[in-house]
């Protein structure tokens, strides 16, 4: 309820509000429309122009160059993410269900213990890990990478599950139970089919985390077996050769269009997924 | 259609921790209609999932058909519950809901389809099969509930608090329908409520219960008019049950009760021997309808003269508060007493129908005609 | 638990479904037990070893420790972290919090601008690092773009520069995280009860004193959790360094985890880089430990 007085002023503030929102629209583009722009240059182009100049003419090249480069790790990440996703979303499901429905002595503290598990900085685990992966004879393969991200995104699949279901009553459960449902007929019937929101969350922030990758990759692959962002670390930091930045572009872009793409798609449950995770983690 | 009996039921969370149920015994015949009632915490939701196997007990047995079921998962016990959130599985519609449990024990389509339509006209929700729970009123809810719990034709119903989610004159309607529904059905039923009328329209026997132990066991009306102790006493009845805490008075051999309303004393006799009360502080229980309006002559009944400090009329009845012993007290008079704050009302109360309990163990004392009554109610399955 | 008195009737299937919770949970009990705690613990012990390209279990005692105490790249690490830190926390809260309070005025199209803001969260640090890598080149990139748009005296050399490379992960890292705190602080306005805005307002309080007064002292829970994801994402940091600067120019920009994986994976120092990684647990404790503390005692008041 403004007087007719304030108005104006009002209006004034309204305007200058929406002008520093655009400008950081901008701002928050440019990184995004100078890949764009340079990834369709050629390298005489980009020595002759600056970040923002229009393309001479569009070109492919730099794109064919970097697919060229590193679409057998591009395949690579889809093999390791997509497994990976799938059985730690599964196992975090079922583990929520558990932890939310079917209590027993010691499982909240053993939800404590893996907790832990969304701070615990990777660094700590990374030789053992890499021992274990050796032992088992995974070093240096998409399996065992499908391993590590399957493990360490326990933790956080876990959680969403079980932050979900514990916000069902629990009376849904003891009805199906005197109805005369099992454990399993239970999770399958009744509770899955009310989960798909959070189903939505998990498969979209694991994907993001492991698409996104880098510290599991370097570590734990090497050369056919590493994943789309070591390789475009590669990629752009090598020193020999004269630099193609159009390629390096085209490159960064093709790694990003996985996860830029399911974060338009589905960006409700991203967006989700990243407060849940972190408001509750 | 079955008998149930609880025999020494414990229940505890852990050695140390206090137990939540405590020697519960009683035992219902077939057919017959169990209220626990109390208030929140006393364990009567806890007993309810132990007799439904949700909860493992501590200790003792429950007997359902006089077969100890105490081991037995939940699906075996043949009993069916209705929740007070309902529990509607979300995901699937109404129809979908009632066939559950009979598609799980592998019941044939056709006889699902069967039971389901005979549900659904029972409680009139046919027009309803196709819709999910979301989009039901709460009524409505309620009533694929009970069909659920109705459809397995189980050995024995629980109710946990089904209608305490229901706003006041829906609450009402279904408490009938429920007792219809008994009445038809004569399944022996469980009915755990915290509403006081709900227990005493609906059950055939009722079980008040506080910090997990069954304070009294019985009828409705002994409940009402026995009361064992205290907690009964103020629990059951409403407007409850007043408290008058009396000085005692040796006459002749008799006991006196004596009652002070600040204008004026009156002299009440209790019909007990004198030295069994002697030394201890006594309360007096008198229900707001046990106190009535005195002749102004009198009649041979004692009564006293108190002012009236508030009036409520509630439609059907008179609340009239004054006084007693520095006490309030809640008379219930007749709609057309003309009475207004400050006059002085000559208060009648009937000796032999006003209940003395111990002040500091909160027990009923035996008074002689009717105590031995009460001890036999408490006791009574203790023996089996 | 078990019954007293029941004579135990239960099928071996009944038996099977008691312990199913269980066994669904106990992969999962062992995976955290050892692959979280053990390897922790493992890592904990190779710290207090001579390990160097391979594992032995000779004792040294607090021998890495001191190594890594007496070695510069340690320091430049520590000292780059506080500093990268301190800058990526504050000034990602500062634009979060404005953007937020600004998106709250019932904006038309707040969804869209929403999305455009949170996009590069999305992107892997990798990216983001090959993208600013290229924007913050020298001769190239902005230092170019801005002297063409007739800024002549414009330098921005700060990538190669080793006293300032530092602010180039800092303006990466913003961009990349300030959408995000940006979110937060959107869902907790939003939360904000609007009756409490409105008493404000009668009491003739100008909105941005609102804000400053009333609206944003209540969202100290979202301030909090905010702190503590960006402090963990500053510790984590590890792509944004390998992508951009690998460290350099020398290891004028190498942080803790930098530290950790060059000198456990590719300089055969396996101690060190264990007793680095087992400080930088020692630094993560350090922030959630008095955060969960807080957060679990302040529920136990509810």
């Amino acid at each position: 309820m403004t007087s007719p007085v304030d108005k104006p002023a009002l209006n004034l503030s309204r305007i200058a509000i929406h002008a520093v929102l655009l400008l950081a629209v901008l701002l928050y583009l440019v990184p995004l429309v100078v890949m764009l722009l340079t990834s369709f240059k050629t390298p005489e182009d980009i020595g002759s122009g600056n970040l923002l100049s229009w393309p001479a003419a569009f070109t492919g090249i730099g794109w064919a160059k970097a697919w060229a480069t590193v679409n057998g790790y591009f395949l690579n990440s889809i093999l390791i993410t997509v497994p990976a996703v799938l059985i730690s979303t599964a196992i975090g499901a079922l583990n929520g269900y558990v932890l939310s429905m079917w209590r027993f002595r010691g499982s909240q503290l053993f939800f404590g213990l893996l907790l832990f598990g969304c701070f615990l900085p990777f660094q700590t685990v990374l030789l053992p890990a890499s021992f274990t992966l050796g032992k088992l004879g995974l070093a240096s393969t998409t399996s065992g990478l499908v391993l590590v991200h399957v493990v360490y995104g326990l933790a956080f699949t876990t959680l969403f599950f079980r932050n979900y279901y514990v916000s069902i009553p629990e009376a849904l459960v003891k009805a199906a139970r005197l109805d005369g449902a099992g454990f399993f007929t239970i999770f399958g019937r009744i509770i899955l089919p009310m989960s798909t929101p959070i189903i939505m969350v998990c498969l979209i922030w694991q994907f993001t985390q492991i698409w996104n990758d880098f510290l599991f990759g370097v570590v734990f692959s090497s050369g056919d077996s590493q994943p789309i962002t070591v390789a475009l670390n590669n990629l752009v930091n090598t020193s020999t050769g004269a630099k193609e930045y159009n390629v390096d572009m085209a490159a960064a872009m093709i790694a990003g269009l996985p996860t830029l793409l399911v974060y338009v798609i589905a960006g409700k449950y991203f967006v989700r997924g990243l407060t849940a995770g972190a408001v509750k983690g | 259609m079955a008998t149930l009996e609880l025999r020494n039921v414990h229940k505890t969370y852990g050695a140390g921790l206090p137990d939540t149920l405590k020697d519960i015994q009683l035992a219902i015949k077939d057919g017959e209609f169990l209220i626990l009632v109390g208030p929140s915490g006393c364990g009567k939701s806890t007993l309810m999932n132990c007799i439904a196997g949700l909860e493992s007990i501590s200790g003792g047995a429950i007997l359902i058909d006089d077969e100890d079921v105490s081991g037995m998962s939940p699906k075996d016990r043949d009993i069916a519950m209705v929740f007070q959130s309902y529990a509607l599985y979300p995901t699937m519609n109404v129809r979908d809901n009632i066939a559950f449990g009979l598609k799980i024990r592998k019941m044939s389509q056709t006889a699902i389809d069967e039971e389901v339509a005979r549900v659904a006209k029972l409680l009139q929700i046919e027009h309803l099969l196709g819709r999910k729970p979301g989009q039901l009123s709460g009524g409505q809810q309620q009533r694929v509930a009970m069909g659920r719990a109705l459809a397995r034709r189980p050995k024995i119903y629980l109710f946990d608090e089904p209608l305490s989610n229901l706003d006041a004159k829906l609450r009402v309607e279904m408490r009938t329908e429920i007792k219809l529904m008994h009445q038809r059905l004569k399944t022996t039923t469980v009915y755990v409520t915290h509403d006081q009328i709900e227990a005493m329209t609906l059950g055939d026997k009722v079980a008040v219960m506080k910090d997990g132990i069954i304070q009294q066991f019985g009828t409705p009306q002994q409940i009402y008019n026995d009361p064992a102790n205290l907690f009964v006493a103020s629990f059951i009845g409403s407007p409850p049950m007043n408290f008058i805490p009396v000085r005692l008075m040796k006459q002749d051999g008799r006991v006196l009760a004596l009652l002070d309303s600040g204008q004026a004393r009156c002299e009440l006799p209790l019909g007990v021997a004198a030295d069994e009360l002697e030394g201890r502080e006594i309360i007096l229980g008198v229900r707001p309808e046990q106190i009535s309006l005195g002749a102004a002559e009198g009649n041979g009944m004692p009564a006293i003269r108190a002012e009236v400090q508030v009036t409520e009329p509630t439609g059907p009845d008179l609340l009239v508060f004054v006084t007693l012993n520095q006490t309030k007290v809640c008379c219930r008079l007749a709609p057309d007493v003309a009475c207004r704050v400050g006059d002085s009302l000559n208060l009648q109360f009937d000796p032999a129908r006003v209940l003395l309990f111990d002040a500091g163990s909160g027990e009923r004392l035996d008074l002689a005609a009717s105590g031995t009554a009460i001890k036999d109610n408490v006791t009574r399955f203790k023996g089996r | 638990m078990t019954t007293a008195t029941a004579r135990l009737r239960a099928s071996p299937l009944d038996a099977l479904q008691r312990w199913l919770p269980k066994l669904v949970l106990a992969p999962s009990m062992f995976i955290v037990l050892v692959g979280f705690y053990g390897y922790i613990l493992w890592t904990f012990v190779l710290s207090f070893t001579t390990s160097t390209f391979l594992p032995t279990y000779k004792w040294a005692g607090l021998a890495q420790y001191a190594r890594l105490f007496d070695n510069d790249r340690w320091w430049v690490a520590s000292k780059n972290l506080l500093l990268f830190g301190g800058l990526f926390i504050g000034i990602t809260l500062a634009i979060g919090v404005f953007l937020a309070v600004l998106l709250d005025q019932r904006i038309r199209r707040e969804g869209f601008i929403r999305t455009i803001y949170l996009y590069p969260m999305a992107l892997s640090m990798i990216v983001t690092g090959t993208a600013w890598k290229w924007l913050l080149n020298p001769g190239m990139g902005l230092d170019k773009l801005l002297r063409d748009w007739g800024w002549e005296g414009f330098r921005l050399d700060w990538l190669i520069d080793p006293d300032r490379v530092v602010y180039c992960l800092v303006i990466a890292a913003v961009w990349q995280a300030s959408g995000f705190i940006m979110a937060m602080f959107l869902a907790g306005l939003r939360g904000v009860d609007q009756s409490i805005i409105r008493a404000a307002q009668l009491d003739g309080a100008s909105l941005p004193r609102i804000y400053w007064t009333v609206v944003l002292p209540s969202l100290r829970p979202v301030f909090f959790s905010s702190l503590m994801i960006l402090a963990h994402i500053a510790i984590k940091s590890f792509d944004l360094v390998a992508a951009m600067t690998a460290g350099g120019p020398g290891y004028s920009s190498d942080l803790p985890a930098m530290f950790m994986y060059s000198f456990t994976f590719s300089r055969g120092q396996m101690g060190m880089g264990s007793a680095s990684a087992i400080l930088m647990l020692g630094a993560i404790l350090a922030i959630i430990v008095p955060y969960l503390y807080s957060e679990l005692r302040g529920k136990r008041h509810d």
